[in-house]
């Protein structure tokens, strides 16, 4: 059976350079993510569909340090003994700043200002054997900028999480 | 409008009770209101009444008496309190009634708050993929404003263990242990950069205000504190908030709802904030202590390493915040918490809050509140 994406008009699938699925209001042209009926701007219904930018820099991130409640039914990272992960948020140049899993990241943690770009990856498997996939960003290799590193130095006691 | 007189306050220790009935909490926070006022139930001429896990808190009157009064319940998430406060602001304002209780109450299940993604405008996968929490957004917002400002995690840490120091003052906190900065930095990391010890969690409790018309003040107290204004705010265009699955980069440098709600209830009760002498804010973590400094006006944002190590937050300092241990140490229910700020400010203002008194009683206070998705409130009070 081939992988499923988690939801719908989420992102392109299937797709080697996979895009996120946003909104562009036909009115005032602001940029939305998810893609709903209402623009988060000016409310005008008049929202369009349209691909966003798949490379952007992280704006900030925090590491998920306990395992969610539901509605939570993610199984990309062990539950026992439990492994923490990384979130953040990536600004799209131009468009929008995007929350989402981060994958790929060194072990104590990404830093503000790293490029990065979207991937697909495997998240569950549902209750008829389906492999669910859902979007990632993970840091962009290729990409020629360093990033800024941040400005205050970590503390032993923050090993911890990793 | 005329101001409204705070005459009495009333609190049902915060912390964990088994067994016990949310409304019976409830009740007793309202005797407490009312005995410390010199009332009775039934002089009250209406009551408000916030709570997140209570559908009806007007229920308490099986309690504290059949009366037939006015008894609204309002709920507005974290800002619960300031919606219930502007309420009964309104109600004296326009001279509907003349004196009334305000009754805040909650008993939540111990962890993070969870709830449906939608009911948030939020997809279902957001929820799925672990990211429609309260405690990720609170690390990403410290931890971009670290970066942006050079608040430091020794910052941080001095915030929690100021807050655990003054709980252990207040009888009526949850967490009444002091803890040293080290233990809290080397806890277990819950959300980059907060640890176990900077967070706060939701538990059970209660508080309650007697209010009046200020007119009528004196003749219950010598000593009345004046809720000088209430702003409640939801987030604008382009603001970076809890429960957001995307922002605008076109709006930046957007105000946070504290922004807006602070700006507008000084305004309105033609206060400075450099005039501020103590202040009560939304202490979900101890990051949001330090952002909501500079939000609420207190300082500039970047400034708060310094004046928190020098002293100028705690009780003998130059402007006090949450001398009673904040929601760090007396958790958060919901549609209490910003009646318990209150509460503080009000005893503080007397001169009436025991082993923590800040010196020479304060006369302008502020209490802030802020939570999902993105609402903030602000209230004035001066004696
Ligand atoms: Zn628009």
């Amino acid at each position: 059976m081939p992988p499923v994406p988690i939801a719908d008009d989420l992102f392109t699938w299937p797709d080697d350079e996979p895009r996120l699925i946003g909104g562009r209001c036909g009115e005032c042209g602001a940029y939305a993510f998810p893609l709903r009926t209402g623009c988060p701007r000016c409310g005008a219904t008049a929202v369009e569909r349209t691909l966003l930018e798949r490379s952007g820099t992280l704006w900030t991130w925090t590491s998920q340090g306990f395992l969610p409640k539901a509605p939570f039914n993610g199984q990309f990272a062990s539950a026992d003994p439990f492994e923490p992960w990384f979130v953040g948020v990536v600004e799209l140049p131009g468009q929008l700043r995007v929350e989402s899993i981060l994958v790929g990241c060194p072990e104590d943690g990404p830093a503000i200002g790293m490029p990065m770009r979207l991937v697909t990856m495997p998240f569950r498997t549902d209750e008829d054997g389906r492999e669910i996939v859902t979007f990632a960003f993970t840091p962009d290799e290729s990409s020629p900028d360093e990033g800024d590193l941040p400005v205050s130095p970590r503390t032993p006691g923050e090993a911890d999480h990793a | 409008m005329p101001d409204v007189a705070i005459i009495g306050t009333g609190i049902h220790r915060f912390g964990r009770f088994p067994g016990k009935p949310a409304l019976s909490i409830a009740a007793e926070a309202a005797r407490d209101a009312l005995a410390d006022a010199g009332l009775t139930w039934a002089d009250m001429q209406f009551a408000v009444g916030g709570s997140y896990e209570v559908d009806q808190p007007d229920a308490v009157v099986a309690e504290l008496g059949l009366t037939g009064v006015q008894f609204t319940n309002v709920y507005n998430g974290c800002a619960t309190a300031g919606s219930a406060l502007a309420l009964a602001r309104q109600t004296i304002g326009q001279g509907e009634h003349e004196i009334g209780l305000i009754l805040g109450v909650d008993k939540h299940d111990p962890g993070a708050f969870t709830a449906e993604p939608e009911d948030y405008a939020c997809p279902p996968w957001y929820g799925e993929m672990g990211l429609f929490l309260t405690p990720k957004f609170f690390g990403m917002k410290i931890n971009r404003y670290m970066h942006d400002h050079g608040i430091t995690h020794e910052t941080l840490a001095a915030v929690a263990e100021k807050n655990y120091r003054n709980g252990a003052l207040n009888p009526n906190a949850h967490r009444r242990t002091p803890l040293p900065a080290e233990k809290i930095l080397g806890a277990r990391m819950v959300n980059y950069p907060l640890t176990q010890y900077m967070f706060c969690s939701p538990n059970e409790g209660a508080a309650a205000l007697v209010v009046c018309s200020a007119d009528v003040a004196h003749r219950y107290t010598d000593k009345p504190v004046y809720l000088r204004s209430v702003a409640t705010r939801t987030r604008r265009y382009g603001a970076f908030e809890v429960h957001t699955p995307s922002a605008s980069v076109a709006a930046d440098h957007v105000p946070a709802p504290t922004v807006d709600a602070a700006r507008a209830a000084f305004e309105a009760a033609g206060v400075d904030p450099a005039d501020v002498a103590i202040a009560q804010l939304q202490d979900t973590d101890a990051g949001a202590e330090v952002i909501h400094l500079a939000e609420v006006g207190l300082c500039a944002d970047g400034e708060q390493n310094e004046l928190i190590a020098s002293g100028a937050t705690e009780i003998g300092g130059r402007l006090p915040v949450n001398t009673d241990g904040g929601l760090i140490a007396n958790g958060e229910p919901v549609g209490a918490s910003g009646l318990r700020q209150v509460r503080e400010l009000v005893l503080q203002m007397r001169g009436r809050a025991g082993e923590r008194q800040v010196p020479g009683e304060p006369r302008v206070g502020v209490a802030q509140l802020y939570g999902a998705p993105g609402v903030a409130a602000v209230s004035v009070l001066s004696t």
